[in-house]
Parts: C-alpha cells; structure tokens; sequence
C-alpha cells in the first residue's frame, strides 16, 4: 500500500488553490484571510472572563472589548475553527493524523518542544507589533498591494534567513 | 458586483458563515500542501524545501492580479477592498520578532493550526505559546504604545509609494518571483538532502 501521507501537492498548485481562496476571500468580504488575529481574541476573552476589571482597564486589551459583541464573536475566530477543520480533514485524507513531536533526528524532542514554545512566544509578541502574521498581514496584504504588506513579508523572511544560521543545529 | 457583503448583496449576518466556509478551505490547502510540518516550512530557509516560497509568492499574485483584473472587467468595487495600513516601524520591528518566532518554532500561526489539527504536538505547544506572547505583548503595551502607533503612513499601496502604475508594478512582481522560482531548482542541487 503506498504511503499517502507524504504525498504533498504540488506548491504551484497549491499556491493557485490559496491564491484562488484569497480572490474570493476579498470578493465576498472585501478582506483578506488571517490567524493570529483569532489567538488575540482568544487570549482577550479569556482575560476578560478572569479580570474584567483589568482587562477594561488596560490600553490594549479593551482596544477589542465591546459590551455589544462577545470578543470571541470574531470573522477570524470563525475562520480558524474553519482552519482547524479543513486542515484536519486534509490530514485525514492523507493519513498524516499522529499526535508526534516533529523533529529532525539530530536533535530530542524535548528540545523542539522547547524551541516551539520560544518561538510561538516570539511570534506572539511580533505578530501584536506588526497587526498580524503571515497570513493576515503578509499574504493578504500583499494580495491587497498594501506596503505594510510588503514590509511585513519582507522583515518576517528577512529575519528569518538572517537568524537561520544560529538555529541551523535544529533543522538540518 | 463585488465585494459582496460590504455592498449589501449578500446580508452581513452571512459573514461569520463565510469566514467558517473560508477557513475549511484555508485550513485543507495549507495542509494539503505540507504546510503542516515543521521541518518542511524551516526548508526554505536552508534550501532544501522551497514550498512556502512558491506557495507564498504564487497565491500572492494570483490574488493580486485577480483583484486587478475583476477591478478592470468592472466587477469589483476597488475602493471597497481593505488595504492594511502601513506604521512603518511597528510593522518592521514586528516582522524581525516574527522572523525569530518562525525560525526558532518553525511555525507562523496559520500553519501551527493546521499542524496542531493533525496532531503534530509542536505546534499545539507553539499556538500555546503564540497566545502567551500576545498575552505578554497587551500587559506590557504601555510601554510600547508610542513606537507601536509611530511610522502611521495610512492604507497606502507599493505601487503608489514607487509612483508607478500598478501594472508596471504586477509585471515587475511577477518577473521577480519567476526568477526566484527557478532559482530556487540550482540551490536545491546544491544543498544537502535532508529527509523529513
């Protein structure tokens, strides 16, 4: 039987297929797609279940409190359930659900773990600082022709290629 | 005539219906392009696995020319599409922190979902830490507030920051991203093969 679960599809296709996605994206609600954007409400909402007081206090958070609208209450925050499925279903598909650390052999599990933590932290921090990620501010705004865009695409690989040296031992 | 929703041709209350419809849809072509892994995403970066380049840079002008070209045929109102506002310094200083996150997680948020909805443990640990940064950025955002709202240049477009029109600016893209498409065939040759 052969192994499905590496068979990927081709990245020109694949690109044609989100680029495709993006298109309608914007001709349904004239914005793009996005991720980080539904852990923010996410971390909000939680914040504000636990501290209200403080959460309604601060500068950032009640940025995104309303008394009218659940901060979970979000286009982004529904498109990641979405995400979560589609990508689940892919997965199952191919035969590629396992719950498993992934991680080169040269190096333990443990310490993935630990550089997946420190840098989703990272991320984390970066993506409040550049309003979005990858797919909200680069992709999207790149589709969009925006220069923030742009600039987001080009400091988030910049920066990468500029630390890859440093974190080379975890990948190759 | 598009886009539909803010045009009130399609009811806003479809909205959130949309984004989950949308979101199936990102979720399975992230995923079906292995953007659920780790070490194939870190590829790119050392030239053993140019997916997210060509991923990336092909969904971003085939949406971008899209656009354009609905906008010429008369079937999108272009006014009506959200451009991301540009604050020059929060935006780089932004992508440089990102950068590090993506190099050391090997994830970027979209794809940590996607890696985590099959079950990869890494990625359920980066999302985690994802809303911890973030959770770290809004209780320290006082101290920051200034450079975050500094550089604000408005919903401005490359193009016209260049000055040129915005088909000069496609075609420019476009010979770009070709070109870097079939560089990245030699570097593959010269890089060491790494098995993921």
């Amino acid at each position: 039987m052969k192994d499905k679960s590496k068979i990927y599809w081709n990245p020109y296709f694949g690109g044609v297929m989100l680029g495709l996605l993006l298109l309608v994206t914007f001709y349904i609600t004239g914005r793009g797609l996005g991720a980080s954007g539904a852990a923010k409400s996410g971390v909000v909402a939680a914040i504000n279940k636990v501290a209200p007081e403080h959460a309604q206090e601060s500068t950032y958070y009640s940025k995104f409190i309303s008394d009218d609208n659940h901060p979970l209450n979000q286009w982004l925050v529904f498109e990641v359930i979405g995400i979560l499925a589609g990508a689940l279903l892919s997965g199952a598909l191919s035969n590629r659900l396992k719950f498993k650390v992934e991680h080169s052999p040269k190096i333990s599990s443990g310490r993935r773990l630990a550089f997946a933590a420190f840098g989703g932290l990272a991320f984390g921090i970066g993506s409040q600082f550049g309003r979005g990620c990858t797919s909200g501010a680069a992709l999207s705004g790149m589709a969009s022709l925006s220069l923030g865009g742009f600039v987001a695409m080009l400091s988030i690989f910049g920066s990468a290629y500029a630390f890859a040296y440093f974190f080379r031992k975890n990948w190759i | 005539m598009g886009p539909l929703i803010p045009l009130g041709i399609i009811d806003a209350s479809w909205n959130n219906v949309f984004a989950i419809l949308l979101g199936i849809a990102f979720g399975f072509i992230l995923e079906s392009s292995g953007f659920s892994s780790s070490r194939k995403l870190a590829g790119v970066f050392y030239g053993y696995d140019f997916t997210v380049l060509k991923v990336f840079m092909t969904a971003a002008l085939t949406a971008a020319i899209g656009i354009y070209y609905f906008y010429f045929l008369g079937w999108i109102d272009i006014s009506m599409i959200y451009v991301n506002p540009t604050y020059l310094g929060s935006a780089i200083v932004g992508g440089v922190i990102m950068g590090l996150g993506f190099i050391m997680g090997g994830y970027c948020p979209g794809t940590s979902y996607c890696g985590a909805a099959i079950g990869k443990i890494d990625a359920i640990v980066y999302s985690i830490a994802m809303m911890a940064g973030i959770f770290l950025f809004s209780e320290f955002y006082p101290l920051f507030e200034n450079f975050y709202n500094s550089g604000y240049l408005g919903n401005v477009t490359v193009y016209d920051t260049l000055g040129i029109s915005v088909s000069l600016f496609m075609i420019i893209l476009v010979i770009i991203s070709l070109a870097a498409f079939y560089a990245t065939s030699f570097i593959k040759k010269l890089v060491k093969k790494v098995e993921y």
